[in-house]
């Protein structure tokens, strides 16, 4: 219902910021996530950032499938 | 039925543009010719074979990454003889011009025309020009027709056979998206240009190095989605087409995730659809990898004898699914 | 792309879709409603039905917000519209869908002026650029949406945009999924949750479907590694429970900041859903003190009797008791150039992505 995809925050300006994926750069809204640093990544949906995302889990989510036997 | 108004979809390339094509226009001016609606209609004069086509152009923006409304609406024209098995020769240019607009502006597409026409290697040879008032159009609008003589026969559906190679000269959506970075409401930055550029040169390599071109299209509006379908519409044969195979260049792919679009159905402008031979598919790729404008070029699919009329697309992931033609223009979409 | 890309790995898909095969009991069927409507067009685009086992069932749930806005909604949008000086800016998801007498897209024709946005904050620039007009926002879209919603109009309150209002159809997910499981006609055993709106809810609001409907849970994601991850959690419950498969960007607890927004701008009130009816405390309206930037209260919309399209069994769809082959509409009176409902003409729709990808529902 609702498309979010993954980009990484290249300039923040207050609550505004530019996020970038695969050279495209676009314009957003920060002002729903708090403590953003360059280089994060973020989850975009209708021009704003709703949700940091969480490397380490991110990872985990794959290490698991990786491990799995079958 | 009598409240009906056209609408922005009408003129989407889509099905809505093919109803409306059929139903009236057809219906009402279609003769022999018209009827087989290729990108040129092939006339006979005296004992020559003519192509002759028209197209007009009304992008927005006027310059975007990559190109500009001039050198869009010379290549526009050539690629659709050039895909007909023709050498072009001879353009048209109609221009609607908007009371007020710059003429810095009208002077950098003319520049933009003469470059391109050389490039083509076509001449200008007739034109006209009108003014209207602010708001009766956007800045400019083109209309080009073109001719060139046909070299090449035998350009048809009716020789498409079954386990043909379906092949592309490069990555596909470039020039929508660039035009749409540039868009009010949308903007976005991004590396994406257009890939509109003049396809006679290579197709007349391709076709010399093959006797076995069953068929030609350049995917322009509706995208590789509707003109594999269009390919197919009379029903005798499917195409089955594989997602892992079809360039998509970094940018269009991101753009087209944050967007919510299918590249299948973004217009390119100096790409090309190729139907030919199995026995001769690699050695057309490989003529087509040696020029610039083919330097992606690859196979992407096959013509099948299942599936009649319609496009199978084999997901990356194993799966598959059909690929309809586009409905109305895409819309960025939330959800 | 990075988050995106790792989650489209062939290799892994095939390992995950393997281990589902050889988990699932061959004696039963499953049947997993996948909530969202961005599950089911991922669904599609990727043909991940063809990877899974056949008692594998998947439905589609009522998670588009386009497919459950009633006419009544846009009706309201096209009498917006039609005022002096009003220019509607809408999301793209909302410009073709059928309201009872006509569309935003045949209004746009007639002269009505309709401006496509990405976001919200870009309606608002409108509203900034041009004050001599009323700019009307429509807010469509459930928990994900709605808080981006209200950042807009705490942001026009802030800088005094006095030309903007937000026409709110926005609802929320855990009411229409207690109405459904309290009312199913049909047998759910599980449900996919739909991530992003659990981005911002958070877990607790779905645990009504374990505790009290013994429903098995899982918060996916929408890559279909996360998708075939999502199931293979799902088949694999020891007891209902809600789980999150998508932890890289949904926690336990959501995002506070963006709830307080929502909190702040946005009351609950029950709310008309397409096909499904009225659901307590399922619609967001905007509050009083907020009601300078509320459409409906502003301009006080006055529309003829909406009219729902006969035949149209959209609402069957949504709760997952038809499929779009049961419809006698679909393929025929309804497709996607002559949409009759909704659930044809939001690309995300259940009709529509069995129009487009399995190709008029003959395949």
């Amino acid at each position: 219902m609702c498309l979010g995809i993954p980009m990484k925050v290249v300039k923040i300006d207050g609550d505004e910021g530019v996020v970038e994926a695969g050279g495209l750069r676009k314009r957003a809204n920060l002002s729903l996530t708090k403590g953003l640093r360059i280089g994060d990544y973020v989850l975009l949906h209708a021009g704003f950032a709703i949700e940091k995302l969480k490397d380490k889990e991110a990872r985990k989510t794959l290490q698991v499938l990786r491990d799995m036997h079958i | 039925m009598g409240k009906e108004k056209i609408l922005l979809s009408h003129g989407s390339g889509g099905k809505l543009m093919h109803n409306l094509i059929d139903t009236l226009f057809l219906k009402e001016l279609g003769n022999e010719i018209s009827r087989k609606k290729n990108d040129s209609a092939v006339i006979n004069i005296g004992n020559k074979k003519i192509a002759f086509t028209t197209d007009s152009y009304v992008v927005n923006p006027i310059f975007f990454p990559g190109g500009d409304i001039g050198s869009l609406a010379i290549h526009g024209t050539v690629n659709d003889l050039a895909v007909c098995g023709a050498r072009p020769l001879y353009i048209s240019l109609g221009m609607i011009i908007e009371e007020g607009l710059d003429m810095d502006i009208l002077k950098r597409i003319t520049a933009s025309i003469k470059a391109a026409s050389k490039r083509s290697g076509i001449k200008v040879v007739t034109g006209d020009m009108k003014v209207v008032e602010k708001g009766s159009c956007d800045k400019i609008f083109i209309n080009s027709s073109g001719i060139g003589e046909l070299y090449y026969r035998g350009l048809s559906t009716d020789n498409i056979k079954a386990g043909d190679a379906i092949i592309i000269n490069g990555g596909i959506g470039e020039h929508a998206i660039s035009v749409l970075s540039k868009r009010e409401g949308i903007r976005f930055s991004s590396a994406v240009k257009s890939d509109s550029a003049p396809l006679s040169a290579l197709i007349t390599k391709i076709l010399k190095a093959s006797g076995k071109v069953r068929l030609m299209r350049d995917p322009t509006r509706g995208g590789v989605a509707t003109t594999l379908n269009e390919i197919v519409k009379d029903g005798k044969f499917g195409v089955s087409i594989d997602e892992k195979s079809i360039p998509v260049k970094r940018g269009v792919r991101e753009a087209c995730e944050l967007l919510g679009f299918d590249p299948l159905y973004l217009a390119c402008e100096g790409r090309v659809l190729i139907v030919v031979a199995k026995e001769d598919a690699k050695k057309v790729v490989n003529v087509m990898k040696k020029d610039a404008l083919g330097r992606d070029a690859r196979i992407i699919g096959r013509i099948i004898k299942e599936h009649k009329a319609r496009v199978c697309l084999n997901t990356s992931l194993g799966g598959r699914r059909i690929v309809d033609m586009l409905s109305g223009e895409q819309l960025p979409r939330i959800c | 792309m990075k988050y995106v890309d790792e989650y489209r790995n062939k290799r892994l898909i095939d390992k995950v879709a393997r281990e589902i095969r050889s988990v699932a009991d061959k004696g039963r069927f499953y049947n997993i409603m996948e909530v969202c409507g961005t599950h089911t067009m991922n669904i599609f685009r990727f043909g991940l039905r063809d990877l899974l086992p056949s008692n594998i069932r998947l439905m589609s749930g009522p998670g588009c917000p386009v497919c459950v806005t009633p006419n009544e909604f846009i009706d309201k949008a096209i009498w917006l519209g039609g005022l002096k000086g009003v220019i509607i800016a809408t999301f793209g998801d909302m410009f073709r869908v059928p309201g009872s007498y006509s569309s935003l897209e045949k209004e746009k024709a007639a002269g009505c002026d309709v401006r496509m946005v990405y976001s919200s904050m870009d309606a608002l620039d409108i509203a900034r650029k041009n004050p001599e007009r009323e700019v009307v926002f429509l807010g469509v879209g459930f928990e994900t949406t709605s808080p981006t919603v209200a950042q807009s109009i705490l942001a026009a309150r802030k800088d005094e945009i006095g030309n903007f209002s937000v026409l709110s159809g926005h609802k929320t997910m855990p009411e229409a999924l207690r109405s459904l499981v309290r009312g199913s006609r049909l047998n759910i055993g599980g449900f996919l949750l739909p991530g992003h709106v659990s981005v911002i809810i958070g877990k607790r609001p779905y645990e009504f479907l374990s505790k009290s409907y013994k429903k098995r849970c899982v918060i996916a994601g929408f890559e279909p590694l996360d998708i075939l991850e999502a199931i293979l959690m799902l088949i694999t419950q020891k007891r209902p429970a809600i789980e999150i498969q998508y932890t890289r960007v949904t926690g336990k607890s959501g995002n506070p900041i963006a709830r307080r927004a929502m909190e702040k701008v946005f009351d609950k009130k029950a709310s008309l859903w397409r096909g499904i009816g009225k659901i307590k405390d399922s619609g967001l309206v905007i509050k009083d003190n907020f009601s300078d930037f509320d459409a409906e209260k502003r301009f006080s919309p006055k529309i003829k009797r909406p009219k729902e399209n006969k035949g149209c069994i959209c609402g069957d769809v949504l709760q997952g008791v038809k499929t779009p082959l049961d419809c006698g509409l679909f393929g025929k009176a309804c497709n996607p150039e002559n949409p009759v409902g909704s659930c044809m003409v939001s690309t995300e729709g259940t009709c529509a992505a069995y129009y487009k990808y399995r190709g008029k529902g003959n395949g």
